[in-house]
């Protein structure tokens, strides 16, 4: 009766693998590995599939050894207990042919991991820097660099409206390369280890603060890929995507070009002079965006983590040490120097909203003048 | 687990009450102590893998906030791994080792008292900092550098000084089991005549000596890093936060097998019983727990594939990683010939034991998956690694516990459990394990990185599958805590043999165990 | 309760155990809360409670071994016991003795552009050269002076050597049953363990008022203090372990064959004395 109880949850068990190796029996669940898009992955797919089938065949072999003992074996149908129980050829047996499986498993796997390594001849790079919870691109020959932070709204979050086909896996601004080209990601971090992952690549590399590691890709197909940060880096770990898009020849050029006019209108409203209702509305949506992961779309920050904006003696009190901690953010402390990631008028207006919002009105304006006499 | 002992001649001068647990220095008192925390501890830490699967059972953020969500993971990690599985084999240690090798008592018996009484304190203190302001650890139960000490809440002091505590405990606890087993044997009982239980402890402990001092270490300079302006994990200062990883890890992977060997024997213990044959291959046992012991040493950064070591180490680290699979292999192949042509019943603890075999198995061909670096680089910090972990730690080292528990608590309590009820227990538990943990591979493959509060939609089905499977486990463990208080309170009187086929010196005394055993030295042929 | 018919002593229940758990217990939270700006009273009545507790258990301890309650067997239990935290002890150093070669070998190195960190350096902290000492490319704790080795650290190796061969003298004294030396060659020993402490707190003194070398000083300052001075912490453990022995040698509490408490701490002295021969050659000696 136990024997058969247990065959059945083994044979369910065993059910799971195959299925896990079949794959299409339930098409729209996710069950294995992605092979990727590029030849990179390819091989890394191979490898994976190669490994997981050695194991489900040792383990078919071990576990029916197993399973025919446990059936036969037993007291109830009058099995006698042999006596041995010491055998040097069986064990160096035993011993040898694991062994051997296991070199066969290192050739490949060697090969795939130099393969993986190797970084050299690039045809362009890309600076990859992770920030608590956003990823800078900076396209070190183009002279391009931009954040790219998560937009599902937090509606959709928080459950009070549907959630999108992407949820939790849209951002801004994505990261954009072109195809046929040897990239290579530089990849670092302003504050914790993050880790930078698109699995279609076929792998992932961590961003480590101070220290820079490198990642390549060639892709051959136009398309949008996404991935995610994959290592625990404090609160809104789970809340940091990636979206990569990769362009023909053309396109790509065509979206360098884009990329440089949005530069240069963004420096003529640096130069302007604003409204304190443009000023708070402006900075109302940048601080949403930068700002309130940490202080909170109500400034109300969380105690003892994140101190409050409402009622701040910092943002109450004299603008220029406010207009510092902005600017220069505090080392030591997650509050990062945001004169290195916000233009003039961003800084502004975040600045100005927040010396007006969350009751804090204390109907101060600071200009994008003053910044740039600041920085 | 305890009461058995209470109407035992008591000399005069001994307290009573609750001085008498505090002030022990009985090596079953002790036993008793620690598996009683740590069945508490495994009960907290698993309240809040509750927490996580409820958060986790749809998308979006519902229960929690992400922070303490963290915080759950955190907890749960260090709660499971420092509070209930070790404590649980140490509280096994203390009660099987003196009866399975003829001993009195342990070699040094006030300090066993004092190595339990740190845990406790050390248990307030770590999850005192849930209360404080900023909450308690949020960094992973791995506590990664500079998470851990720039960007970590002030509670974090509090953490560090309780790894101190669980350190110096575990240090003087191994020490007492190594003196105990290298002074305390009865006359004829040579090394290589040791059960395997006490030869799997022996190494562990060694184990625990060489690594727990590292893991000191490793705090200590996190605390100078967060408190004293040192520059260890801060490459501004010419440091590294992978030095963090390093030091880690070398404390981290032995870690593991510290967990998993005393399994490894208690399951070399309850299978030739059952089976009602000798142990296959004995001393390649011996030498392969040795040479995992060994192993376990020289592949720490298997761990870190992704940090940009140097391909030259990472290749270094692979290798040596997918060695550690021949030894256990040899394990895995000695069990099944101990089985092959035995004479099998199946009792609770030899269900559990038959299971561990399977399930461990399996866990541990997701390990090797993982040794092989380019392919742990789309592994690593998914889900998959959450499935291969619990496969070794819960269908491993905890199904051999609850193996052990069922295996020795007549002799401990004088009381047969109620079988049905631990048939009961198994079944339930060895579905709903599967279910809770089977689908984090899919889940893992598909791309679902670990520690994260909420995921995208493609994760939905089986993250809910999943934490119906943790639900129903869960219940099966208060169920557990029922057959035991059971037990403790009455059932039918266990004799002296307990087991028809068992063989060993635990099982010469009469059930439940004298209070002291051994006064004069058995005579082992 | 406590000894087994002609067996082993088995001690009877004992309160010290759980009064050194409080007491660890309020001494480290009170650490902490220290550290957090609150008052250093809780952590002080820890340690009081803590030492209270060490001279209770020893006392007991002591006393049991005077009144003949220990045979052979204990006797071996307590070596196994003793040598394996020595090796715990071993443990512990070498975790930071392998921070200070990771640091030497490989960090500092690869911020300056080693091995496949060229990047690092090129784009991060592309003014950095490696080299040994360093306080890293931030310049962390601002400039310093690197401790020479053969100033006071050379004396305090003689120092330390030559204490090692006091103990020996004292350790060979008893066994001839010749208290005269043995008790002039133990407080040679803490004599000269004690003279290695100032010494060191002398030269912390130095290093931190002229040579600009601190704590702070970047990974340099960090792998030096944290060395030197988790050692000068185990030299004042050792010193006043060979105090206590020093007065139990007086009392006359050692036999020729029964004084395994001598042996204890002339082993633990030893050891000492080996991580600072260590500490002299990677840390003062080998730049
Ligand atoms: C009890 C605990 C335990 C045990 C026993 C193991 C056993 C093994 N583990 Fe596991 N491991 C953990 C606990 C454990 N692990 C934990 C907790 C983590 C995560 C930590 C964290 O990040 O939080 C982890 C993570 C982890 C990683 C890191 C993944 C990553 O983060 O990227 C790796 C990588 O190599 C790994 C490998 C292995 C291997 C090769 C074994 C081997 O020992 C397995 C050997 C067993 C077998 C192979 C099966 C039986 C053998 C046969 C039937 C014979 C024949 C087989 C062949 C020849 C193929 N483990
Ligand atoms: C050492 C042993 C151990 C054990 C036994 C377990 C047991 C369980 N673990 Fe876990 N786990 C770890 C060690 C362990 N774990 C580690 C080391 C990590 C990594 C942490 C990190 O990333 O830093 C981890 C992480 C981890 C995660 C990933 C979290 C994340 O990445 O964010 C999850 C998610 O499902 C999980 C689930 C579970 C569940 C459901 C159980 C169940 O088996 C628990 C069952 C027990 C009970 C439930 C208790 C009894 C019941 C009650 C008290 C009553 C309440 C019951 C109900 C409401 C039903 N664990
Ligand atoms: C990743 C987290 C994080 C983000 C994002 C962040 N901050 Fe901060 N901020 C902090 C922390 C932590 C402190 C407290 C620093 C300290 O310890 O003094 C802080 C402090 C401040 C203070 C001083 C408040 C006080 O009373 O001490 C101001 C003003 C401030 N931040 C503005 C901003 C602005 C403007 C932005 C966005 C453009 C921003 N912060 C984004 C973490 C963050
Ligand atoms: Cu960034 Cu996780
Ligand atoms: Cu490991």
């Amino acid at each position: 009766m136990v024997a058969r109880k247990l065959k059945c949850a083994l044979c369910g068990i065993w059910g799971a693998v195959l299925l896990l190796a079949t794959g299409n029996a339930f098409a729209e669940y996710p069950l294995n590995l992605t092979p990727g898009v590029t030849d990179i992955s390819h091989k890394v797919y191979d490898l994976h599939m190669l490994v997981f089938w050695i194991c489900v065949v040792i383990g078919f072999g071990v576990f029916a050894v197993l399973i025919y003992s446990l059936m036969t074996h037993r007291k109830s149908k009058g099995a006698v207990p042999a006596t041995f129980h010491e055998s040097t050829t069986v064990e160096i047996i035993w011993t040898t042919i694991p062994f051997l499986i296991l070199v066969g498993m290192a050739i490949p796997a060697t090969k795939t991991l130099l393969a993986l390594e190797d970084t050299r001849d690039a045809d362009m790079s890309i600076q990859i820097t992770g920030y608590q919870w956003k990823w800078k691109y900076d396209y070190l020959e183009d002279d391009i660099s931009f954040f790219s932070v998560l937009t599902t709204p937090r509606d959709q979050i928080e459950g009070r409206a549907p959630k999108d086909e992407t949820y939790l896996m849209d951002v801004d601004n994505p990261v954009v390369v072109p195809i046929n080209k040897k990239i290579r990601f530089l990849i670092t971090s302003n504050d914790v280890i993050h880790s930078w992952w698109v699995p279609d690549l076929g792998w992932k590399q961590d961003a480590v603060p101070g220290f820079i590691n490198e990642g390549w890709t060639e892709l051959s197909e136009p398309g949008t890929y996404r991935g995610k940060c994959a290592e625990l880096c404090g609160k809104d770990h789970g809340f940091m995507p990636i979206v990569l898009i990769a362009k023909t020849e053309d396109d790509y050029q065509q979206w360098v070009a884009d990329q440089k006019a949005g530069a240069a209108a963004a420096a003529e409203a640096a130069t302007q002079t604003w409204t304190l209702d443009d000023l708070v509305a402006r900075g109302e949506s940048v601080y949403n965006t930068n700002c309130a992961a940490c202080h909170q779309a109500n400034g109300q920050g969380i105690p003892g983590v994140f101190p409050a904006i409402a009622g701040s003696a910092i943002a109450t009190g004299d603008v220029a040490g406010h207009t510092n901690i902005v600017l220069d953010g505090k080392a030591g402390t997650a509050m990062q120097a945001f004169g290195a990631q916000l233009g003039d008028a961003d800084l502004a207006a975040v600045i100005t909203y927040q010396r007006n919002a969350f009751g804090n009105d204390t109907g101060d304006m600071v200009q994008p003048s003053d910044i740039a006499a600041a920085r | 687990m305890s009461t058995a002992t209470t109407h035992d001649e008591h000399h005069h001068g001994a307290p009573s009450g609750i001085m008498r647990w505090i002030t022990t220095t009985n090596h079953k008192d002790i036993g008793t102590l620690y598996l009683w925390f740590a069945f508490i501890m495994f009960l907290v830490g698993g309240a809040m893998a509750m927490v996580i699967r409820a958060e986790l059972f749809q998308p979006g953020l519902q229960i929690v906030d992400p922070n303490f969500f963290n915080t759950m993971t955190t907890m749960h990690g260090l709660l499971m791994v420092f509070g209930a599985i070790m404590p649980a084999m140490v509280g096994l240690a203390n009660w099987q080792v003196p009866l399975m090798i003829g001993a009195p008592d342990m070699a040094l018996p006030r300090m066993n008292n004092w190595s339990f009484w740190i845990l406790p304190f050390a248990g307030i203190m770590l999850v005192s900092t849930l209360f404080m302001e900023g909450g308690g650890p949020n960094f992973g139960w791995t506590f990664y550098a500079p998470l851990s000490t720039t960007f970590a809440p002030k509670s974090t002091d509090f953490f560090i000084f309780a790894v101190h505590m669980l350190g110096f405990s575990s240090i003087m606890g191994a020490i007492n089991i190594i003196a105990t087993v290298l002074n305390m044997r009865a006359p004829g009982m040579t090394l290589m005549k040791m059960p395997l239980f006490v030869w799997t402890w022996f190494i562990t402990a060694f184990l625990l000596i060489a690594v727990m001092p590292v893991l000191a270490g490793v705090v200590t300079m996190m605390l100078t890093d967060r408190n004293f302006g040192t520059s260890f994990f801060s490459a501004a200062g010419g440091g590294d936060p992978v030095l963090f990883q390093h030091v880690f890890w070398f404390f981290g992977h032995p870690e593991v097998y510290i967990m998993i060997l005393p399994a490894f024997g208690v399951i070399s213990q309850i299978i030739p019983t059952f089976a009602r044959k000798k142990l296959f291959g004995y001393s390649s046992m011996v030498y392969a727990t040795a040479s995992i012991a060994f192993l376990s040493f020289i592949v720490w950064a298997h761990h870190m594939f992704t940090t940009g070591m140097p391909v030259a180490g990472e290749l270094y680290f692979m290798y040596a990683t997918m060695m550690i699979a021949v030894p256990t292999a040899v394990k895995v192949f000695n069990w099944t010939a101990t089985m092959w042509r035995g004479s099998m019943t199946f009792e609770t603890p030899m269900l559990w034991a038959v299971s561990f075999v399977f399930l461990f198995t399996i866990g541990g061909f997701t390990g090797l998956m993982m040794g092989v670096a380019p392919v742990d680089m789309q592994y690593h910090d998914t889900y998959f690694i959450v499935a291969h972990f619990h496969y070794v730690l819960v269908t491993g080292a905890l199904f051999a516990i609850f193996g052990a528990v069922y295996y020795w608590i007549p002799k401990w309590t004088g009381h047969m459990y109620d079988e049905k009820l631990g048939k009961i227990h198994f079944w339930w538990s060895a579905i709903s394990v599967n279910v809770l943990f089977f689908p984090q591979h899919f889940i893992g493959l598909a791309g679902m990185p670990r520690r994260i509060p909420d995921y995208s939609l493609q994760f939905a089905d089986w993250n809910m599958i999943s934490s119906l499977g943790g639900f129903a486990f869960g219940l099966a463990q208060l169920f557990f805590l029922y057959i035991i208080i059971k037990t403790i309170k009455g059932g039918e009187k266990a004799t002296t043999q307990v087991w028809e086929d068992a063989e060993g010196l635990e099982w010469t005394v009469p059930s439940p165990a004298p209070y002291h055993t051994f006064a004069t030295a058995p005579e082992v042929r | 309760m406590s000894a087994t018919n002609g067996g082993y002593y088995l001690p009877e229940p004992s309160h010290w155990p759980i009064i050194g758990s409080v007491g660890l217990f309020t001494f480290l939270a009170g650490f902490a809360n220290f550290l957090h700006g609150g008052s250093s009273m809780i952590m002080l009545a820890g340690a009081a409670v803590l030492i209270f507790m060490l001279f209770g258990w020893f006392g007991t301890v002591i006393g049991e071994s005077q009144s003949g309650k220990y045979d052979d067997q204990v006797d071996m239990s307590f070596r196994w016991g003793m040598g394996w935290f020595i090796f715990s002890e071993v443990m512990f150093f070498a975790a930071f003795f392998g921070v200070l070669f990771y640091a030497r070998m490989w960090s500092v190195p690869w911020l300056g552009g080693a091995g496949n960190n060229v990047m690092t350096n090129e784009l991060l902290w592309p003014a950095f050269e490696a080299m040994w000492p360093t306080n890293g490319p931030g310049d962390v704790g601002g400039d310093f002076q690197m401790m020479g080795a053969w100033g006071i650290p050379a004396i305090n190796t003689l120092i330390l050597l030559s204490s090692g061969v006091t103990v020996t003298w004292a350790h060979w004294a008893l066994k001839k049953e010749n208290r005269g030396q043995l008790i002039l060659g133990l407080l040679a020993t803490v004599a000269l363990g004690f003279l290695f402490l100032s010494l060191q707190v002398y030269e912390y003194y130095h290093a931190y008022t002229e040579l600009g070398l601190t704590l702070g000083s970047g990974i340099y300052g960090s792998t030096f203090f944290m060395l030197t001075g988790f050692h000068g912490l185990h030299v004042t453990l050792g010193a006043t372990m060979l105090l206590v022995i020093l007065i139990r040698s007086i009392k006359g509490h050692f036999t020729a064959d029964n004084h395994f408490a001598f042996e204890a701490v002339a082993w633990y002295w030893h050891f000492v004395d080996v991580v600072w021969l260590g500490l002299f050659v990677f840390v003062y000696w080998l730049v």
